[in-house]
């Protein structure tokens, strides 16, 4: 580790921190309802959609209603993307005469961009269309993310408000979210982006003679416009196969410094939005202040395992840190940063190949997946997923003193705490229960890239990043087969709705109970020892239910490793 | 469900329409008139000849230029198409090794590499960039030390004189953005552009 190192990773979370407020006041705002500088631009198309579509914006719709509408349209997002992969052969602006894709990939991709997962199974250049790309998976990009944004902030409104009868109206949110906020934030970088190097053309590939008279055809496209909402939105799905390892996808270390802070940007900004429309901005602090205790302890050790290198190497007579898999302008520390940001929020897009990180470095962001994704998050869904933890622990605080726990005022009950339960559970079921049975399935291990505990590791990621809805991946594991991509699908699916459902559940309970007023006996929610004991709950939770799968896969690798064994195929 | 039929369709098509065509496209005119190069690729020419892509690293063999790092990119079998087979520095098929840190094949690799390198340059100490293939495959860096490792083949090869080659490393080595953002680099394929052009 050096200390430039060190103070890249804290001049990040400085500019992190930084933008926390004005983004959280300006987004209190925009789903209020309320003026902002971009209204004369933007409230007219606001309007002309909601009449085109028959909505009215300030109808308040039943938890369940505004569930129905979400699910509605995210069914419908599906099957378009589907049909368009399904037909990008006779479709316009396939310049490369991309074949149509096979069904099971099309349901993968088209589950995995509508849940916002972005878990690539195909090869982003050789596989997609620019249409598929653009019409496609960027349309996605965009409205997963508002879909994540509306489902948090109708959560936050069940704690706002006090004997209410609704939440919200998921199409207003989900349109503000989109035309006030990630629209406005993804043309300014992605013109950005192109200043800095990445393509943004309709034109084929080009092909040029090398020095030495070799032939190379270079992959460019309408880049800048998807990575630009690709990091903003946490989606995480790469043009290209490499995603943000290739150049074009992430030309320098200024970008990557720009794409790593707008992951965290909308995630670290709705910590502000709760505090402000809960009228207590500590409130969102203290979320922020435990998800920045659990980042900043997986930087450490993610940092500390890729420059420490590979003993296994260094017995060779190189020294250094590990490189396998990693770019030169980005370095070890750039690299471990990026990777515990990307799965802390759910992301995925990834800088360095995570396959070839070290056991503990790659177990960080396995670790950061299986917690569900509170680290931040993914755009609304690590607001949504911290506060579930959040019920527990109050839950927990309130059985240690033998009184009924009470957050901001409301008291939680029985309901609450089973659909929290159920939500956290979900998670665990699904990754622990796929990855038990894809190891005993042959079809399944013989996807499998590396020999050893790392292949074991392999399945356990691909089944955590898709039910934690990253999309990250060991990339060793060949998931494009009909095995993997149905059951990813389905741990997807569940990973998402099962969350989803129960959190507007709360919604909808929380938002009906009367406001309590504070009295002597009320659990502080905004101080130290609150942020201690949501830690507590989160990394006993998570530890219980992971640490025996974990000493399996990277921790058994990690004691290889460092006794100096390696493991040979077929051995 | 149903009363949310015609939201939902309205809405896709929408933004379909906005955040699919109308963004991407209106990106596009923006990126084409302002910044051409950088939007097609920041391509190198030579005598109006594409040479490479300043982003993009190329496969290196011969003696008389830098050679970029290993990369793990593959591309279709010449023999049999339905297969892939190694070739470095493939643009459209970008991608990593994958290999994990306890594979026996990874250590193999590195292995034969460095000893074939230590050969080369015996008593310098080897840069772990030069035997480590990148995340995309397409690496156009080195790290300055890579670069400097490789200074006595190239002058040998061109029959240069060792100080001028690490001159031309030097000059060509980017610092770190603003001085903390990044590490120190090589582009290779600049270098050896300016090799040919200035050191023949």
């Amino acid at each position: 580790m050096t200390i430039n190192g060190w103070v890249q990773i804290l001049v990040f979370c400085a500019l992190v921190a930084a933008i926390v407020s004005p983004l959280g006041w300006y987004m209190t705002r925009v789903f209020a309802g309320e003026k902002t500088f971009l209204s004369p631009l933007l409230r007219p198309v606001e309007s002309g959609l909601y009449k085109l579509a028959g909505i009215d914006e300030r109808e308040e719709q039943h938890w369940l209603t505004y569930a129905l509408a979400m699910l509605a349209f995210n069914l419908t997002g599906f099957l378009v993307l589907y049909g368009l992969q399904r037909f990008q052969a006779a479709l316009p602006y396939n310049p490369m005469e991309m074949a149509n894709v096979a069904p099971d990939l099309s349901f993968n991709t088209a589950v995995s961009f509508v849940t916002n997962t972005n878990w690539q199974n195909y090869g982003g250049e050789s596989t997609m269309s620019y249409l598929v790309q653009m019409v496609g998976l960027t349309v996605q990009n965009f409205l997963s993310a508002a879909t994540g944004i509306a489902l948090a902030i109708a959560l936050v409104r069940g704690f706002s408000r006090a004997s209410a009868k609704g939440i919200g109206n998921f199409w207003a949110d989900m349109t503000r979210a989109v035309l006030y906020v990630l629209l406005p934030l993804c043309i300014v970088l992605a013109v950005v982006y192109v200043a800095r190097g990445v393509p943004q053309t309709l034109g084929a590939s080009v092909d040029v003679t090398t020095l030495e008279g070799g032939k190379q055809t270079i992959a460019v496209g309408p880049v800048a416009s998807q990575l630009a909402i690709k990091m903003l939105g946490t989606n995480g799905g790469g043009f290209f196969n490499a995603n943000s390892a290739h150049p074009f996808e992430n030309p320098d270390a200024l970008v990557n410094l720009i794409q790593m802070i707008s992951i965290f940007a909308i995630g670290a900004g709705l910590t502000n939005v709760f505090g402000r429309m809960v009228g207590d901005q500590r409130q969102g602090w203290a979320i922020l202040g435990a998800m920045a205790f659990l980042f900043l302890a997986g930087v450490s050790v993610a940092y500390w395992a890729e420059a420490g290198g590979n003993p296994l190497v260094h017995a060779l007579g190189v020294e250094g840190g590990n490189m396998e898999g990693k770019e030169v302008r980005f370095g070890t520390a750039m690299s471990a940063l990026f990777a515990v940001v990307t799965t802390a929020a759910s992301c995925g897009a990834v800088n360095a190949m995570l396959s070839s990180f070290m056991p503990l470095g790659g177990m960080i962001p396995l670790i950061n997946m299986e917690l569900g994704e509170i680290v931040i998050g993914g755009v609304g869904a690590g607001l949504y997923g911290m506060l579930l933890f959040v019920i527990v622990t109050m839950f927990v605080a309130g059985l240690m003193v033998g009184r009924t726990p009470e957050y901001l005022g409301k008291k939680i009950e029985a309901k609450e705490v089973k659909m929290a339960i159920l939500a956290i559970l979900s998670l665990p079921v699904v990754m622990l229960g796929f990855t038990a049975i894809a190891v005993v399935t042959p079809t399944a291990l013989s996807s499998i890239g590396n020999p050893g505990p790392h292949g074991f590791a392999e399945v356990l990621y691909a089944y955590v990043s898709g039910a934690a809805n990253n999309g990250s991946a060991f990339g060793s594991l060949s998931g494009n087969t009909p095995w993997y991509n149905l059951t990813l699908g389905a741990a997807m699916l569940i990973g998402r709705f099962f969350v989803i459902i129960p959190a507007m559940a709360i919604a909808g309970s929380m938002a009906a109970k009367k406001r309590l007023p504070v009295s002597a006996g009320t659990f502080p929610t905004h101080g130290g020892l609150f942020i201690g004991l949501l830690v507590g709950v989160i990394l006993i939770v998570g530890g219980l239910t992971f640490f025996p799968a974990l000493a399996l896969g990277p921790i058994v690798e990690h004691l290889s490793v460092i006794a100096g064994q390696s493991f040979a195929a077929g051995g | 469900m149903l009363r949310h039929l015609r939201p939902a369709l309205v809405m896709i098509a929408a933004f379909t329409a906005i955040t699919g065509l109308l963004y991407p496209l209106a990106m596009t005119g923006v990126a084409q008139t302002f910044f051409p190069e950088e939007a097609n690729g920041s391509l190198l020419a030579v005598n109006g000849e594409a040479k490479g892509s300043a982003l993009i690293g190329q496969a290196f063999a011969g003696d008389r230029y830098f050679h970029g790092r290993p990369s793990a990119t593959l591309g279709p079998d010449p023999s049999d198409p339905s297969k892939t087979t190694a070739l470095p520095y493939n643009a459209s098929n970008s991608g990593g090794s994958n290999l994990g840190p306890s594979n026996q094949a990874l250590i193999d690799r590195i292995k034969t590499d460095s000893a074939e390198l230590k050969a080369q340059n015996p008593g310098v100490s080897l840069p772990i960039d030069l035997v480590t293939t990148s995340g995309s495959g397409l690496d156009p860096h080195l790290s300055p030390e890579a670069a400097q490792f490789q200074v006595p083949r190239v002058a040998m090869a061109r029959n240069l004189p060792v100080e001028r080659v690490h001159q031309l490393v030097t000059q060509n080595t980017e610092g770190r953005i603003l001085g903390f953002i990044g590490e120190p680099r090589v582009n290779v394929l600049k270098l050896n552009l300016v090799l040919d052009r200035d050191a023949r």
